[in-house]
């Protein structure tokens, strides 16, 4: 018996349209189509999952699951360490929203693609511009997995055996390096910090950094947040032994710091998120790619890179994929790396907030989130046993507030704050650096208001004031 | 011919970054309190001079109307699922729901570091797409971290590691299998996982050749890397052989589910005997693509791998009745990336599977099929178009023809038949793949078309055959009603002309035509 369920996402799925098309192929019922798989494979039974539910009743559903989370739109939050709260202008989601865009494949047909691919393109450009870089690819999954992607490339330059990396790293982005080397037997050494101020040991990076080192990898703002002011000196030690030089970035801070194309990196990683993208619980990111232009480092390169050309008449211009014969679709097992479907339309975004912005709304953003950290941090480091920062060091968004003197745990701290008043808190570190004792990582951007700082102080004077109970 | 007229906009937009005009602006921040300017002057004198950037970043300066009619002119030149047809092999281009996006908007602003209590609605939501993925792909576990379905091709390759390592003979397990039709992640994943690839040929039927895969599995064998359905739509039937011949040498058996819509709720790949398995969200769960991503591609593995998953995953406390992240697993391979998946993603396959339900997971299945078999039905007529391979066997959610004839007969290549297909207001099929097959047109509809449409892309293909015949330059000069001519892909990565930036074109200067 032919049956019919009529669903509005599956025009053939009424009965008569499916009678005139079996009628044409020959065949009685759907399932001769199946003929072929074993009949000890074919599924005897219906799926347990739900039944069909029209959209009314699915928006209902989802929304009454979603409206059990609270979000940085209900109360402040001060978390960051890898994903930012940013304001996102209305003109970006917009765009994006546009169906052309969002429901568009991976440009294959660059004819009938020239919006998509000339947008990454400009996309590439404006990251080549605030990075100082001379290539950039249309998007990695996101900073830790290009962090991974980019020693990759690193070793297929130079064949070495060791990357340096700072004791200071997110311990994500660490354990996804681990994972994407893992299978090439490279050895990750994580080169110590400054107890005072944070920055890299430069002594010991000089002891370390040898002529099998692959790459030295550097973060600026650093995970915790104060600004690696020796990156200068520390190009220069890596570039003695002819390794190469990652940087990784918050490109929120590159209209105010100056960019690692200006202070010798070779490749630059980072999060995109912050231009132009929402949190969404930490997912879809956007990684940055960017490299120097020598040929070999392009060729190198992992991920899609657009490129600009022209009609075959070479009467106008286009924009189509680039280098492909670096890519998997192409190159199979000799690939650069197995990406294929990346973060195009995040990328999107970005190059809308990028062309928004501005160079002077870049440094004013810039400059509007280190002053508000700022006073963040000075309002906080008043609170009696409250330190903040940690570290006697430059910082940009983010910045440490350690409570060893409060008597309580982090955990204590932000339950309170978080059951009492109304605040989230930073990010608990007391167990990933446990040398810097009952510590958490703040973030304070744009989208903390006055107000909002002012309510976090004299929340936590009053946590802080309750001592240890 | 019921054909539409088609003609795509051209608006000859200029690149972004020669655009615009000194002191405009598109986005104002928040001013700053007045008794807030000393930290600001404080904060920048903080730093020292040589770290400060002297030189401000060449952005183009532009008013918000500008970025607007910019980048809406650009979106008319690119052709979605919304405008039409869309038959791309293997990529599953479906409809792209509404509600879903609506609903997933919500998501916007919860940041991942939140306390657990605050976060209950979406890990319920992540926790039950779980089990429901598990259910699907008959499988034991998934986890949805991998960010597309190559991460999780590349997770996969390094759970066989992890596996064999912990059986204490990774050294021996070197060889990654692939078939010659897979697609060409499969191999790339295996590699970056440290695998060395043998590649085993189809068989007459398109299939894999079992005589062969008996002849290239050893005690090196790591695993075998399939997909089934495989690239030209074909049932690999012999799979329970195939699944003993990698079992029987401890091998691992590895689901490609680039094609797991035509078998949605009919066959799973666990009951297959398939142990690890990977799902494109963004094909078979009718997530927006983006022109290129985001996507998800959730792993799904048998009882024995679960311990190896990436941290964290989505727990259940029964005592307290809440859903928690599960960093509890000591011989987790450990991370793959940051945070836990593309979650904006997943909750649009959520609403997905909560709108078609058992019932209609199974009912696109089938139409997409249905619909497959259609085409391929009445598009073997055609001229100068062949089907090879096993021609009387149903395919499953694709068909692959080979215009070889039409290329020898009439000059007209494959490409061309695709360029040509655009001028008709359709997207081109894949082209030139699986590469097992010459001058290969791969044409998957999914269930997300009417019949109507059908038979218009049948009428295409037999107007451009046509064509081929009578006038094969019409096709070759093909496309001429999109926004370019056909472009000159050479130009773009020659060493001597390749421009990857704005910055290199100004370097360079080496694109000379009319550069807007």
């Amino acid at each position: 018996m032919v049956k019919s369920l009529s669903h509005p996402y599956i025009p053939n799925s009424i009965l008569e349209t499916k009678v005139q098309m079996m009628q044409e192929i020959g065949i009685k019922d759907v399932q001769e189509l199946y003929a072929d798989v074993p009949q000890k494979f074919r599924l005897k039974r219906r799926l347990n999952l739900p039944k069909p539910k029209p959209e009314h009743e699915v928006k209902r559903h989802v929304e009454a699951l979603l409206s059990k989370n609270k979000s940085c739109g209900n109360m402040p939050v001060f978390l960051g360490a890898g994903c930012w709260p940013h304001y996102v202008p209305a003109v970006v989601d917009s765009i994006v929203e546009r169906t052309e865009f969002l429901t568009s494949y991976t440009p294959y047909q660059p004819e009938v693609s020239q919006g998509m691919l000339q947008a990454m393109f400009e996309y590439q450009s404006l990251i080549c511009e605030i990075t100082a870089m001379d290539v950039a690819n249309s998007s990695m999954y996101d900073w830790a997995s290009g962090l991974g992607e980019a020693v990759r490339m690193a070793v297929r330059l130079n064949n070495r055996a060791d990357v340096l990396v700072p004791e200071i790293i997110h311990p994500e982005r660490l354990a996804t390096l681990q994972t994407y080397v893992e299978p090439l037997g490279l050895h990750i050494k994580s080169i110590g910090y400054d107890p005072k101020t944070g920055l890299l040991n430069l002594d010991e990076l000089k002891r370390q950094c040898s002529d099998k080192t692959i790459a030295v990898y550097v973060e600026n703002p650093s995970y915790l947040g104060f600004i690696e002011t020796q990156v200068e000196e520390i190009a220069e030690i890596t570039h003695h032994r002819n390794a190469l030089f990652i940087v990784g970035v918050d490109p929120t801070s590159l209209g105010v710091l100056k960019p690692p194309g200006e202070y010798g990196a070779d490749v630059v990683v980072g999060e995109g998120q912050p231009l132009g993208n929402h949190i969404n619980y930490g997912g879809p990111l956007l990684g940055l790619f960017a490299s120097r232009g020598d040929t070999e480092l392009i060729r190198q390169m992992p991920g899609r890179i657009i490129g600009m050309t022209t009609t075959l008449d070479g009467t106008k211009t286009g924009f189509c994929m680039a280098l492909q014969t670096r890519e998997q679709h192409i190159r199979r097992e000799r690939a650069t790396s197995n990406i294929c479907t990346n973060e195009a339309l995040c990328s999107l975004a970005s190059a809308l907030y990028l062309a928004l912005l501005g160079p002077q709304g870049l440094k004013e953003l810039g400059e509007t989130i280190m002053t508000k950290s700022r006073s963040a941090m000075q309002l906080l480091s008043e609170i009696r046993g409250v330190k903040a920062p940690v570290f006697d060091s430059p910082h940009f968004q983010e910045f440490t507030v350690n409570f060893d003197k409060v008597g309580k745990t982090v955990k204590k701290v932000h339950q309170a704050l978080l059951k009492h008043h109304g605040i989230h808190g930073g990010k608990d570190i007391s167990r990933e650096f446990p040398e810097l004792g009952k510590t958490a990582l703040y973030c304070v951007t744009e989208v903390h208001s006055d107000e909002e700082i002012e309510r976090l102080a004299q929340a936590l004077k009053s946590v802080v004031r309750r001592g240890n109970r | 011919m019921k054909g539409r007229v088609f003609k795509q906009a051209c608006w000859d937009e200029p690149v972004i970054l020669n655009m615009g005009g000194k002191g405009r602006r598109g986005y104002t921040l928040p001013a700053l309190k007045k008794d807030t300017r000393k930290p600001v002057r404080d904060a920048l004198t903080s730093l020292p001079q040589k770290l400060l950037r002297k030189t401000p970043p060449r952005l183009p300066e532009l008013s918000e109307v500008e970025v607007v009619r910019h980048f809406i002119r650009l979106s008319q030149m690119n052709y979605g699922v919304d405008l039409g047809f869309y038959p791309l092999g293997s990529c599953t281009m479906k409809y792209n729901p509404k509600i879903n996006d609506l609903v997933a908007s919500s998501l916007a602003e919860i940041h991942p570091y939140q306390d657990e209590s605050t976060v209950q609605g979406v890990l319920e939501i992540l926790f039950t797409l779980s089990r429901w993925l598990a259910e699907i792909t008959g499988t034991h576990e998934v986890s949805l971290q991998p960010a597309a379905g190559a991460q999780g091709e590349f997770l996969g390759a390094l759970l066989m590691r992890a596996c064999h390592k912990f059986n204490g003979n990774l050294e021996k397990r070197t060889e990654l299998i692939v078939p010659d039709s897979a697609h060409g992640t499969n191999p790339a994943s295996g590699t970056m996982a440290g695998f060395k690839i043998v590649v085993v040929p189809s068989d007459e039927n398109g299939c894999v050749n079992l005589k062969a895969l008996k002849a290239a599995v050893s005690e090196r064998t790591a695993g075998l890397m399939l997909t089934n359905p495989n690239t030209l739509g074909i049932f690999e039937t012999d799979i329970a052989q195939i699944a003993e011949t990698i079992h029987d040498v401890e091998g691992l058996l590895y689901y490609d589910g680039a094609n797991l819509n035509p078998i949605l709720g009919k066959i799973r790949p666990g009951d297959m005997g398939f142990d690890i398995v990977h799902i494109n969200i963004h094909k078979t769960f009718g997530t927006p693509h983006g022109g290129g991503g985001p996507g998800s591609g959730p792993i799904g593995v048998c009882e024995e791998l679960t311990k190896f998953l990436p941290v964290p995953c989505i727990g259940y406390d029964e005592k307290h009745k809440c859903y928690f992240l599960d960093y509890d697993r000591p011989e987790s391979i450990g991370k793959i990336r940051g945070f836990y998946g593309n979650v904006a993603v997943l909750v649009r396959a959520y609403a997905y599977i909560l709108s078609l339900g058992a019932e209609g997971l199974e009912e696109a299945a089938e139409t997409s099929v249905l619909n497959a078999n259609y085409l391929m039905k009445k598009l073997s007529q055609t001229r100068g178009f062949e089907l090879p391979y096993a021609k009387e066997r149903p395919r499953k959610h694709e068909c692959v023809f080979s215009a070889r004839t039409l290329y020898k007969e009439t000059g007209v290549r494959a490409l061309d038949v695709a360029k040509r297909i655009l001028d008709y207001g359709m997207h081109s099929p894949t082209t030139y793949f699986p590469l097992i097959v010459d001058e290969a047109l791969m044409i998957e509809p999914t269930e997300s078309v009417e019949k109507e449409e059908l038979d218009r892309f049948v009428e295409v293909m037999k107007k451009i055959s046509q064509e081929a015949y009578s006038n094969p330059d019409l096709v070759k000069k093909a496309p001429q009603n999109v926004a370019v001519t056909r472009l000159d892909e050479v130009k773009a990565s020659h060493p001597k002309t390749m421009t990857l930036s704005w910055r290199m074109h100004q370097k360079r200067n080496v694109i000379k035509g009319a550069v807007p």
